[in-house]
């Protein structure tokens, strides 16, 4: 991308799951803290360095009355004095957080930046839950008439299902492999196994969505730290992974004004703008993490990368590039404004080879891919050794 | 702060206590869990039991209170001029203001001299009550007391608790020990502010938190009640013949007994919101009536209730030859809840007032 090479030097996350008896700003801290021993291991103690403060977030002003998550946070995790914003962007804002925390950094105007997503999505629940996480659609076109996300990931799945003639079954491979990889993540949500043959008769979320297609919305925080690749290497730290490339797109907001709904063109324009930076085709990326809130959205993402042809991105071979390594929205769990700095850290410990039962063999480049609404927003990181 | 050790918190008398009389009550409508999903879901998706059971046009928390006190003093045969205080737990009394238990205390005969009042905590305002006669009886102050747990419970149609909120409960009269059917050798209280559940003043239905109910709520307290009581009383689940719980629904007692240790011979018996719902303030003594029904003297039963907002209330029981003396003179539990006339949705609605014009 670039003059400077920017890199992750610091990475926390919280377990995900339902904290009901811990804070938005405590969740946070969790996270943070966690990141900034993270990079004190790795050779910097990075607490004094940060000059500027990026976070995540997506409900917080509903669902816990609590905007101005910028202050708040740095004062809360020790930060007091730095610069500090909310960044917003629906079920994308962790990854558009990470991505400011980067710009910020390659500008020139701060040397070190950190980017913490947070989520507390359990404060509310029935019918106000759904209101706040509703407002990532468009409420004048499409949330009035009642449409939520499940719903219209089930209007992309109808649809998906009858040009292809695909059936529920078709995508149960998907969250099999998500259970399975989330089962041996110490920081996901569901440790279960769940089974391709139980998929086609879960409970129905939004027709033909079902339990096992939808990841659950929970409550969680992730950091991480970036700086420049001449600060890292002068204060000789370890486990420093490279930003190779880093894009936001978007597309037609509501669904009703894209020509074609089953291509995501926000995914492939950030998808191209990032593996530009990076210079590397889609062949070199060893791992992928995308953005699974349902399985009909993974299948489009993969299509509109270019991993699949259109129609088949359901029959993407797992074995090929290892997806969802830590579980995924769908086991790992899915907080909303988190979930794109989950994918971050959870790339960054692919990378360094520290994934334990998890890590993917020889793993070199990553992409993590987050998305807001339905896809109207998407932003793509590429991650390196 | 000292942290707390085991046996801290521990509720004894002074003088042994125990239950002398006790009896049931359950309304005869049922509505099939089924027949409520149909209305709201057309039919799909899991329910949480078989049915519920439903309070007719002229029912409510005082006549059945009533009933089930009845029964209670035909198992004693005391004199109801004994009795020091009638006290009626419940979130469904009638009225807002004005006592549930004057009526029952001056149906059943045990007016003027007698204390009365109407106790409120979610659904275990009757354990508490029966905490409460422990103390008063124990202390020497009272011959008899008379705790009731009871309840018409409300569900706001469509919502979840629809399909268990049910009506019914049962009634203890505790007394000394040496006259007991069932000895109480200890109670513990576990209590946290934790909002699971709730119903505002003029409101006609409960709020509640969804999910937060379950592991915050629900398991946390009855797990804290149960834990504390079985290490305060050096007792495991091996030494209960019997356990019954606080039951919203089928899965979560069952899932309490299993984490404590307990087997489904164990549980089974005191386990009937499958078949009449949840009756709020009645579950867990309703439940304790069925297995007094059939326990045999040397049985210890373990009874842990719950209510929302939040709190757990354990007993150590233990049955005593009495037992065998008294259980067949009122209606037995089981006789109740196989007294049955199926309802439809249009007729509950009419029965619980639901239709508002």
């Amino acid at each position: 991308m670039t003059t400077k090479q920017i890199v992750i030097i610091g990475i926390g996350q919280t377990q995900v799951g339902e904290h009901w008896d811990v804070s938005l700003r405590h969740l946070a801290w969790q996270a943070i803290e966690a990141a900034l021993d993270d990079a004190a291991a790795n050779g910097l103690d990075a607490v004094n360095q940060i000059e500027s403060v990026y976070v995540g977030n997506m409900l917080g002003g509903l669902s816990s009355q609590q905007d101005h998550l910028g202050a708040l946070i740095a004062d809360y995790a020790g930060l007091r004095g730095v610069e500090a914003v909310t960044v917003e962007a629906g079920e994308a804002s962790g990854a558009t957080a990470v991505r400011q925390a980067i710009m910020a950094v390659q500008s020139g105007q701060v040397d070190m930046a950190l980017a913490v997503g947070v989520e507390k999505a359990t404060d509310e629940t029935g019918a106000e839950a759904i209101r706040s996480m509703t407002t990532s659609l468009d409420a004048d076109f499409e949330t009035i008439h009642g449409a939520t996300l499940p719903a219209m990931a089930g209007l992309l799945m109808q649809r998906y299902m009858h040009e292809y003639g695909t059936a529920v079954a078709d995508f149960a491979n998907f969250s099999v492999n998500a259970h399975a990889n989330g089962a041996k993540n110490e920081y996901a949500m569901f440790r279960n196994l769940i089974k391709a043959e139980k998929f086609p008769n879960a409970p129905l979320v939004a027709d033909p969505v079902n339990l096992f297609d939808a990841a659950p919305v929970a409550d969680g925080a992730a950091a991480v730290i970036v700086t420049t690749a001449e600060v890292a290497y002068s204060a000789r730290m370890r486990n420093v992974i490279k930003v190779l490339g880093s894009a936001m797109a978007t597309d037609a907001f509501s669904l009703h004004d894209r020509d074609d709904i089953l291509h995501f063109n926000a995914v492939k324009l950030s998808t191209e703008r990032a593996l530009k930076q990076a210079g590397y085709g889609r062949e070199v990326i060893n791992i992928l993490e995308l953005h699974d809130a349902f399985t009909i959205m993974t299948t489009l993402a993969l299509e509109a990368m270019g991993y699949a042809e259109r129609g088949t991105g359901y029959q993407f071979d797992l074995n090929q590039t290892p997806l969802s390594t830590f579980g995924g929205l769908k086991a790992r769990g899915n907080p909303l404004g988190a979930t794109g700095v989950y994918q971050i850290v959870e790339l960054t410990r692919q990378l360094r080879g520290q994934a334990g039962e998890n890590q993917v063999p020889d793993a070199k480049i990553g992409l993590a891919q987050n998305l807001g609404g339905v896809a109207s927003t998407a932003v793509t990181h590429v991650l390196g050794v | 702060m000292t942290p707390y050790q085991p046996g801290d918190g521990l509720m004894q008398p002074n003088t042994p206590v125990g239950i002398v009389g006790y009896g049931a009550y359950v309304p005869r409508y049922r509505i099939p869990a089924k027949e409520i999903s149909k209305m709201w879901t057309g039919g799909a998706g899991g329910v949480p039991i078989i049915e519920k059971s439903v309070n007719g046009l002229d029912e409510d928390v005082v006549t059945m209170s009533i009933e089930a006190a009845r029964n209670a003093l035909r198992r004693a045969q005391i004199s109801p001029r004994d009795i020091r205080a009638v006290w009626v737990g419940s979130e469904s009394h009638p009225y807002a203001v004005k006592p549930t238990s004057t009526m029952v205390a001056e149906a059943i005969g045990a007016v003027p001299n007698t204390a009365a009042a109407d106790w409120e905590f979610a659904c275990k305002a009757g354990t508490e009550a029966m905490q409460a006669a422990m103390g008063l009886v124990g202390s020497g102050m009272a011959k008899y007391a008379l705790s009731v747990g009871m309840d018409t419970a409300q569900g706001r149609p469509g919502d979840a608790l629809e399909y268990t909120a049910a009506a019914g409960g049962a009634a203890v009269l505790l007394g000394r020990g040496e006259e007991s059917a069932v000895l109480i050798h200890g109670s513990y209280s576990f209590v946290t502010d934790t909002p699971d559940f709730w119903r505002r003043a003029h409101a006609d239905y409960p709020s509640h938190g969804d999910r937060f109910t379950g592991e915050p709520a629900y398991f946390k307290h009855i797990m804290g009640a149960a834990e504390a009581l079985l290490g305060a009383m050096d007792r495991t689940a091996a030494d209960y013949r019997w356990a019954v719980f606080h039951q919203p629904n089928a899965k979560f007692p069952m899932r309490v007994a299993q984490q404590l240790g307990f087997q489904p011979d164990q549980y089974e018996v005191g386990l009937l919101s499958p078949r009449i719902g949840n009756t709020y303030s009645g579950a867990t003594m309703i439940g304790l009536t069925a297995i007094l029904d059939v326990a045999e003297p040397g049985d210890r039963i373990l009874m842990v209730s719950y209510g929302s907002g939040a709190g757990s209330d354990a007993f150590d029981l233990e049955v005593t030859e009495r037992i065998l003396e008294i259980r067949d003179r009122a209606p037995k539990t089981e006789e109740y809840i196989s007294r049955r006339t199926e309802i439809d949705y249009a007729t509950y609605t009419r029965f619980r007032d639901k239709l508002k014009m």
